[in-house]
């Protein structure tokens, strides 16, 4: 009788029942296995099982389209650690930033989110510049090309909103003046061109409190209304609308075809 | 030390010298026609995007940084650290510029040659992406980690003076990656610097693909065939977007005036204020009869030359050099292109008005609001 070659602990603990029932397949040793291995996965299965060689070449793709998502994940997980310290008034906004970094031991999820957005911002930019540069937007891929600059905007919308929240001088300044543009807004701002138009005989429809920057604002000036607004739209609205438009986003690319390449 | 040299600079960094310095390098740098690709190469600037001329870039970017961190105004600037994002942005652009015009320039080569580009793998040749790709994920996605947490761990995150809407800082800025549209408020009133522009700006990069209509050159990197698409592209995000970032953060000063680099911030520099409005020029400086009472007479002149400069030109290129886009496009396509194109040239245009005449508005009707 040939003796066994005794199982390594690894190899015992992937064919394991408890194993199985949350993997389905072994360690990815055979082919089979590493194919199955992304198909059961809902994570994994975002990547078709096989593909073309340049496809996976990191001086193709540089890897941004996923670096983007990714610091949009550390952005999220930061995110929500920081919103169990932060209350969004006026009263607290600042103390509690404050707290954060005089109080919680061994704290960098403010510099993890802060530094993190300035990066995703940089990311998606080279991004796009890589998309544009290997012509990936042309057919069939051009309105993924469209639902990528919404994600870009999105993006600068979302580290805009974010600016506020600290409710330092820098804060408050770098949104009055940001904002400030859309007082501007043609027919929508109240000192924009054409808004004097929009009025039932001598009464404006457009003013100072029921423009466009009224609406962004909730009130008059960067204050109370103005932090609800930011906070609500940085944690909760923009975060749901951009995860929508990421679905397509990755739907897209595998449904125009996978990564681009030449024919 | 080197107080010559840091004057020098500072004058060089004067958004007219910089800029004009730049519009007459980009051509040549990204030469948009054959005739700019004959001096491109007659002048060597091909070599940049080769391993020497990326280590000479890098070298001089690093250079000027470090020279900085010695400067005492300088390095005020540059050891913010809310503006450590804006190096990181400036090494990147070079690096990923650099990378991409490389390997655009290396399929130049094999296309010229009749050789498949360096993307090619016949059809059969595929890999799993376990292990191929998911590991190449991980490793990214560690090292991105690492770095955040370096960063984070070596650079607390500022917090300024609490909130106060009666104290307003001087100069008061935009995050950063908005410094494009405040810069550009310089130029233009809001309604067009922050609302019309950035709008364009969207609408203009959804609109790419189907304005673009060369199918050729998708999949891989490439240059040579798709030179002149490629040249607006990185004229709008070098020197439109990024440009005017780095000339806000690192230039702009006190009451948003321009600062040199080496130079001090001073609250108390006066630049005299004496923009007058084409409307002036033409009534009161060449024709001597007053400003008329009609608004819209009295700014006639700027708005026909704005309807020409929007309506005409198009005409005019489609008779001349650009029949041959308008044939392939269609005129629709053919007048967004141009409008786009028109809308973009009007920023710089602006910019060299303001300079040499000290133009404030071409158009202006606040009455209604309606400056240009
Ligand atoms: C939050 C922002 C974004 C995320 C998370 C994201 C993510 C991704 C990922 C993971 C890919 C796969 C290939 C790769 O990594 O390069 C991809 C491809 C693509 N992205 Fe994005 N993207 C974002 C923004 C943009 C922007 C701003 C654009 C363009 C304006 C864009 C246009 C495209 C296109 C056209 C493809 C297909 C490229 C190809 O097939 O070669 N994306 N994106």
């Amino acid at each position: 009788m040939a003796e066994k070659k005794p199982k390594s602990r690894l190899t015992a603990i992937s064919e394991s029942p408890v194993w199985k029932s949350i993997f389905r397949t072994g360690i990815p040793v055979t082919r089979r296995q590493r194919m199955m291995g992304i198909l059961n996965n809902v994570f994994l299965h975002l990547h078709p099982v096989r593909l073309p060689k340049h496809a996976v070449k990191l001086k193709y793709t540089w890897c941004m389209g996923g670096l983007s998502f990714f610091l949009f994940l550390v952005l999220t997980i930061s995110g929500i650690l920081l919103m169990f310290y932060y209350r969004p008034t006026v009263e607290y906004a600042y103390t509690d930033i404050m707290d954060l970094s005089e109080q919680v031991p061994l704290g960098i999820m403010r510099e993890l989110h802060r530094w993190g957005a300035h990066a995703m911002v940089i990311a998606v930019w080279l991004h796009m510049f890589r998309v544009f540069m290997t012509g990936s937007y042309k057919p069939p891929r051009e309105f993924n090309w469209v639902v990528g600059v919404l994600l870009m905007f999105l993006t600068l919308f979302l580290s805009f909103t974010g600016y506020l929240l600290p409710w330092d001088q820098l804060a408050i300044w770098a949104i009055t003046v940001g904002s400030n543009m859309a007082r501007a807004t043609p027919f929508l701002g109240h000192e924009g061109p054409g808004a004097s138009l929009l009025a039932i005989g001598d009464i404006n429809l457009v003013t100072m409190s029921s423009d466009v920057r009224f609406a962004l604002l909730g009130g008059r000036f960067v204050g109370e209304g103005a932090l609800l607004r930011f906070y609500v739209l940085h944690c909760i609205g923009l975060p749901f609308i951009i995860m929508i438009f990421m679905a397509v986003h990755f739907w897209r690319v595998r449904k125009d075809g996978g990564i681009s390449g030449p024919v | 030390m080197l107080d010559w040299l840091k004057s020098v600079v500072d004058f060089i960094s004067t958004p007219s010298i910089s800029l004009t310095l730049i519009l007459l390098m980009f051509p040549f740098v990204f030469p948009p026609t054959a005739w700019f690709e004959t001096w491109h190469r007659r002048l060597g600037l091909h070599n940049l995007w080769t391993n020497r001329g990326g280590l000479v870039m890098f070298s001089v970017i690093t250079l000027i940084f470090v020279w900085g961190f010695t400067d005492v105004n300088f390095s005020k600037i540059l050891g913010k650290p809310d503006n450590v994002p804006i190096m990181i942005l400036i090494y990147s652009v070079f690096f990923f510029l650099w990378l991409a015009m490389k390997s655009a320039y290396e399929n130049d080569a094999h296309i010229a040659a009749g050789e498949p580009v360096q993307e090619y793998y016949p059809p059969e040749d595929k890999v799993l992406v376990w292990p191929d790709l998911v590991y190449i994920e991980l490793i990214a996605l560690i090292l991105m980690m690492v770095f955040l947490l370096v960063w984070s761990i070596g650079l607390p995150a500022p917090l300024e003076e609490p909130a106060n809407p009666s104290l307003s800082p001087n100069p008061a800025k935009a995050p950063w990656y908005f410094l494009g549209l405040q810069e550009m408020l310089v130029y233009f009133d809001p309604w067009l610097a922050g609302v019309v522009f950035p709008s364009l700006i969207i609408v203009g990069l959804m609109a790419i693909p189907y304005l673009d209509s060369d199918r050729k050159g998708s999949g891989y990197y490439s240059f040579a065939g798709r030179r002149t698409a490629v040249f607006v592209f990185l004229f709008g995000w070098l020197v439109l977007w990024v440009f005017l970032i780095v000339v806000g953060t690192f230039f702009r000063g006190p009451n948003w005036n321009f600062f040199g680099p080496f130079e001090e911030w001073s609250v108390t520099k006066v630049v005299p204020l004496i923009n007058i409005n084409l409307s002036e020029y033409v009534w009161v400086k060449l024709l001597r009869v007053g400003l008329p009472a009609n608004p819209l007479v009295r700014e006639s002149v700027g708005i026909i030359m704005l309807v020409l400069y929007f309506g005409l030109t198009p005409v005019m290129l489609a008779r001349g050099k650009l029949r041959p886009l308008l044939d392939k496009l269609g005129s629709i396509r053919y007048s967004l292109i141009i409008f786009l194109a028109l809308a973009m040239v009007l920023l710089p245009i602006k910019m060299y008005l303001r300079w040499t005449l000290n133009l404030h508005y071409i158009i202006s009707i606040p009455e209604a609001f309606f400056n240009i």
